[in-house]
């Protein structure tokens, strides 16, 4: 797996608090290609640690590429250069020795800095508070084959639904819209039988907390998809704007 | 001294929870939202519970670590999840799958508990279903399903790779519409650093709030623990970064019974270690050993390239052993056996990794049908190995993944303190010495949806409700002691980084309490954890202070409990004079390697009772068998 | 009327309102390109065509109406997206990599759109104005038009806006789809060609009256 070492320039964010300046902080750096970014970033921190001083703060988790925490922007690109790809899972063979890296927090007001890289997305689960489920109680499911699903639209909820809510999509909007990510829960559900009776509620409940939350308005630059690390298709963006006109031309509620 | 008391109901095992959920106490509807509960952890347990019990009306606090819910380690599952439905018209059922768990945990899990699990594995698919979880289909519209290690039969469910994402998106959407409805508050970014007691009962927690660093405090009526496995004492595991076993750890430092620390599971498909600055292992699902073969070159230290290996000169060990099950194997026998041929020298270039190895898959359904199935995975496999796995086979080796040992509860999933439960990984309860493949998530599930909404009543419906004061006595002394620990930790200003102490810890133990044992290894693991310990509190540095995010400072936490566990682990290890399910002790084998099993001694569930710093007291729950007889697991 | 508002108020609904509103304006493109194009036909050809939407002007001043109030919620609502839009991102990033992820006639909808209205106020001035109220009798429009582009500046000026509104129509079309909604796997990478295709029609076709004027006024043969 390992060939040979390279050395890079990294240049982190440093914030100490939401309210601090920001400055990027530089660091040289021989790296083995087979780290991910975020090891690299460990071993920067272990460094800082034994010699006394503050640590990058990052958010990561499972290092897998699907709990959604981590999320840098590598080079003005979330998540960095790779297609389809989670920070966590970007390794160091993707950069060539003596290359340059400007490693950023995403940046949004729906995404207040909180300290280094690590920012605030409490904005979308506010958003699946809002209408992102099914309304019923536990213990009344019929047997789960009653509900007959066709592949095909089970494939699309689910393309739908792998959504890992890490917010690249507001991060790489220029208008940071987070109609991808509300896009996707609202499409799982539109494609879905289960999804049905609350259709029309659902998508006028989850755009109204999305507007509600400081995220801007698409302009249909797809830069969202082009940077998903699930590759989620602006097609739910669509069908979001379509079942959003619909309930309005349908429902009398949700004034 | 602690009393264990499993409250495993009388009567027919088919009957038990029946008869039991008619027999325990029920709280009206206008009482029940007089109650206050707290649930910390929101994985598959913790969220499933919270939903549940928030439907039920009562109002419930559930703490995160995380910035949101939805990030809990559950998310990572990749391969699917029981259930005794027998779509598949393949013999399944039950008690088959009952069976099949009792046996894989290799009997030493409780009958009563494996049987309600397996009992209630249909309705979690119902459930998940009605839920809009967008499980995999049939062409004609019906749920699909796939066959998983260690089973004979067709009985997983899954949604692509991620089986575990969707059906945790799944609880949280439930438990999102009972925030919505006012019944659940969520704390995100609160860590869990100690349970509150009042007159012996749990009656709320401390937390620490990661962005402020305040110590907080909260009460409730009853405390709900789900908090996940302790897998990251060994560094490193498969496991999430911040997965760990603090809430556990205190909580039976305040009283509750730890059990069988030493069943950890180690997973057999992994990526290899590729270097000392690898940060955690990631595992492939192992329903790729469905069309996977495993095998080694024949001769040690063959550093040849696979291609240029003739068949006659491979050995699939697995197939050569086990010829019945094969590849299919459970995991410890898979994980063992990898480890015992990479010993040999015969790992690939004489390392500890094996090949899985998909030619024939390639040949029989073709290369787009394997990327059909295992398509995630094998993207995954080449881009973090850079190497293209259509092409060249894979290289896995076993990784620390799954804890079936736990906090001891009864069969209401309370443990010994009164008020205290404790849900999924967290808890011992389901998977004896070893779990299935696809019965994590379904236990998850199973305690959140079904089984605390039950229990949780009958526990208060003999308490009364009323409100706790956090201004009593209780949550001040504990929230001091909290404080003083934490400025312990930051005055000690040492050399030596918190991760570099982790490091050694993982060392220590996977070397002598992983996948094989012996009671010379686990003698010299004791003392060895014990100086390390010393040496953490003596000559850690933790950087920065307390007063607002500081990672190193939660992570300086938790590997000061691990220090501990650890020892617990070695301790238990070696009292357990006999191999079984995950636990594999090197005296106790039968002439062809085979774990031997001592159902005469140790027939029990080793319940430790914390006294001091390195002292615990062993309490015994003896295991009845009335409806399986105990068989030598055998998969040859 | 209150639902409406929230309607229209609503991120999605101002998406629709510029999808709406930019179909129109594409479809008043098509027309006014077709009454272009009639400036090849010759000079008698044009003026009685022009005289003939003249016979018409109460119609014709109705639709101007319209067209207008279109055209200013068209800006409106554009420029309030982009203002909404500023404040929800104010901040960029250190190393702008636009490029690797959007198309640039994705990202410049609002400056080509403001030079368009620039233009257009501009356009408005010279010729409509000129049509309307300062033919003074005559009814050789086609003369005032080769007048106009006989300056070079005016000629390079027309010209280049052209190529914007090429640019601008260019995303304008297949957005539009995706805002309202009628996206599809199969089906959008057509519209976005059949985009491609409207744009380059309208831009080419403007464009050439300037190109054709201005050569003519050098001497070359009309």
């Amino acid at each position: 797996m390992s060939e040979k070492n390279i050395n890079l320039t990294l240049n982190i964010w440093r914030q100490e608090s939401p309210e601090a300046k920001g400055y990027f902080e530089k660091f040289e750096k021989e790296i083995s290609p087979d780290a991910s970014i975020l090891e690299v970033l460990d071993e920067i921190n272990n460094r800082l640690e034994f010699e006394g001083k503050e640590p990058i703060a990052f958010e990561s988790d499972c290092r897998e590429g699907i709990c959604g925490a981590c999320g840098l922007v590598i080079n003005g690109q979330p998540h960095g250069p790779l297609p389809k790809t989670a920070t966590c899972q970007l390794h160091m063979r993707n950069f060539k020795d003596g290359d340059t890296l400007y490693i950023e927090p995403f940046r949004a007001t729906a995404f207040k800095i909180l300290k280094d890289l690590i920012v605030d997305r409490s904005g979308f689960d506010k958003i699946q508070v809002a209408g992102g489920f099914v309304s019923f109680n536990t213990g009344s499911a019929p047997d789960g084959n009653v509900i007959l699903i066709s592949k095909e639209m089970a494939d699309q909820a689910l393309d739908a639904a792998e959504c890992i809510g890490c917010g690249a999509c507001v991060a790489a909007c220029k208008n940071s819209s987070a109609m991808l990510f509300v896009g996707a829960k609202v499409s799982q559900f539109a494609l879905l039988p289960q999804g049905q009776p609350e259709r029309y509620e659902r998508v006028q409940a989850m755009v109204k907390v999305m507007d509600e939350n400081l995220f801007g308005s698409c302009t249909n630059t797809y830069a969202c998809e082009a940077e998903c690390p699930k590759g989620i298709s602006v097609l739910n963006i669509a069908r979001m704007n379509r079942d959003y006109f619909m309930a309005k031309l349908k429902t009398g509620t949700n004034e | 001294m602690i009393k264990l008391d499993s409250k495993i109901p009388g009567g027919k095992l088919s009957e038990k929870w029946m008869n039991h959920k008619f027999n325990m106490k029920v709280i009206n509807p206008a009482n029940k939202r007089k109650f206050d509960i707290i649930i910390v952890g929101s994985g598959l347990a913790g969220a499933s519970a919270a939903a549940t019990l928030g439907e039920l009306g009562y109002k419930v606090k559930i703490f995160t670590f995380h910035d949101s819910t939805r990030r809990a380690h559950s998310i990572a599952a990749q391969g699917g999840i029981n259930a005794a439905k027998n779509y598949q018209n393949d013999a399944d059922s039950v008690y088959r799958l009952f069976y099949d768990t009792i046996k894989g945990g290799d009997f030493r899990g409780r009958e009563a508990n494996t049987w309600r699990l397996a009992e209630v594995s249909n309705n979690i698919i119902d459930q998940c279903v009605a839920q809009g979880v967008p499980f995999a289909r049939e062409y004609g519209g019906t749920l699909a399903n796939r066959s998983f290690g260690g089973a004979q039969v067709s009985r997983t469910f899954y949604a692509r790779g991620e089986t575990g994402q969707q059906l945790l998106l799944g609880a949280y959407s439930s438990m999102n519409r009972q925030v919505n409805l006012g019944n659940v508050e969520i704390f995100p970014r609160r860590e869990f650093l100690d349970v509150v007691k009042v007159d012996g009962h749990a009656r709320g927690i401390i937390a620490r709030n990661l962005v402020t660093g305040e110590l907080e405090k909260y009460a409730s009526q009853a405390v709900v623990l789900a908090t996940g496995g302790y897998m990251n004492v060994y560094f490193l595991s498969t496991n999430a970064m911040n997965s760990n076993a603090t809430a556990a750890w205190r909580v039976h430092k305040k009283g509750a019974a730890f059990a069988n620390p030493c069943y950890t599971q180690i997973h057999p498909t992994c990526l290899p270690v590729h270097g000392e600055d690898q940060s955690k292992l990631v595992l492939m699902s192992e329903s790729l050993r469905n069309d996977g073969r495993i095998w080694v070159p024949k001769k040690a230290g063959d550093t040849r390239n696979p291609s240029e290996i003739p068949e006659e000169e491979r050995d699939y060990y697995l197939e050569r052993k086990y010829p019945a099950f094969g590849n299919l194997v459970p995991r410890d026998v898979a994980s063992r056996n990898a480890k015992y041929v990479c010993d040999e020298g015969k790992g690939i270039g004489g390392g500890k990794a094996v090949y899985l190895d998909f030619s024939d898959a390639f040949n029989r359904i073709g290369k787009e049908g394997v990327k059909d199935k295992y398509g995630n995975l094998f993207d995954m496999y080449a881009n973090i190995t850079g190497v293209n796995p259509y092409e060249v086979p894979m290289q896995i080796y076993p990784a620390p993944h799954y804890a079936m040992g736990g906090l001891w509860v009864d069969y209401e999933l309370m443990s010994t303190i009164p008020g205290m439960f404790v849900l999924g990984e967290a808890n011992f309860s389901d998977h004896g010495a070893n779990r299935l493949g696809a019965s994590a998530l379904m236990q998850g599930l199973s305690d959140g949806y079904f089984i605390i909404p039950y229990t949780m009543g009958n526990y208060l419906g003999t308490e009364k409700p009323e409100k706790v004061d956090v201004e009593r006595s209780e949550f001040k002394e504990a929230q001091q002691n909290v404080e003083e620990n934490i400025n312990k930790i930051l005055s000690i200003n040492g050399k030596q980084t918190v991760d570099s102490i982790h490091k050694r810890l993982g060392h220590l133990l996977i070397d002598k309490v992983g996948m094989s044992r012996d009671e010379k290894g686990l003698k010299e693991v004791i003392n060895q954890i014990r100086d390390l310990r010393e040496e953490f509190w003596t000559d850690v540095k933790v950087v920065g202070d307390a007063k607002d995010i500081n990672q190193t400072l939660e992570r300086a936490g938790r590997v000061a409990d691990f220090l501990e566990l650890g020892e617990l682990m070695a301790k238990d290890a070696l009292n357990r004079n006999e191999s079984c399910g995950a636990h594999f002790r090197e005296e106790y084998q039968t002439e062809d390697g085979e774990a031997l099993r001592n159902d005469e001694e140790y027939k029990y569930v080793a319940a430790w009772e914390y006294k001091k710093d390195g002292e615990w007291e062993l309490y015994k729950e003896d295991l009845e068998f009335e409806n399986v007889k105990l068989a030598t697991r055998s998969y040859k | 009327m209150n639902r409406l508002n929230q309607f229209f108020n609503s991120s999605i609904g101002k998406k629709l309102v510029m999808a709406i509103t930019g179909i129109f304006l594409i479809l008043f493109l098509v027309f006014h390109l077709i009454n272009n194009l009639m400036l090849f036909g010759g000079p008698e050809f044009f003026n009685e065509n022009v005289a003939r939407l003249d016979s018409i002007k109460p119609l014709i001043r109705v639709m101007e109406i319209i067209l207008a109030l279109i055209f200013i919620y068209h800006t409106y609502t554009g420029l309030k997206l982009w203002w909404e839009n500023k404040k929800a991102n104010p901040e960029k990033y250190a190393v702008n990599a636009n490029k690797e992820n959007s198309t640039i006639y994705s990202r410049t909808m609002t400056i080509t759109g403001s030079l368009i209205f620039i233009f257009l106020v501009i356009h408005l001035y010279t010729i409509w104005v000129k049509y309307n109220f300062g033919m003074e009798g005559s009814e050789d429009y086609f003369e005032v038009i080769k007048i106009h582009f006989a300056n070079p500046i005016w000629a390079a000026f027309y010209f280049i806006i052209m190529i914007f509104i090429g640019f601008h129509i260019n995303h304008a079309f297949q957005s539009s789809f995706q805002s309202l909604g009628w996206s599809h796997k199969k089906y959008t990478p057509i519209v976005k060609k059949i985009g491609t295709v409207i744009a380059i029609i309208l831009a080419v076709g403007f464009a050439s009256i300037p190109v054709y004027f201005f050569y003519i006024s050098f001497g070359g043969q009309g």
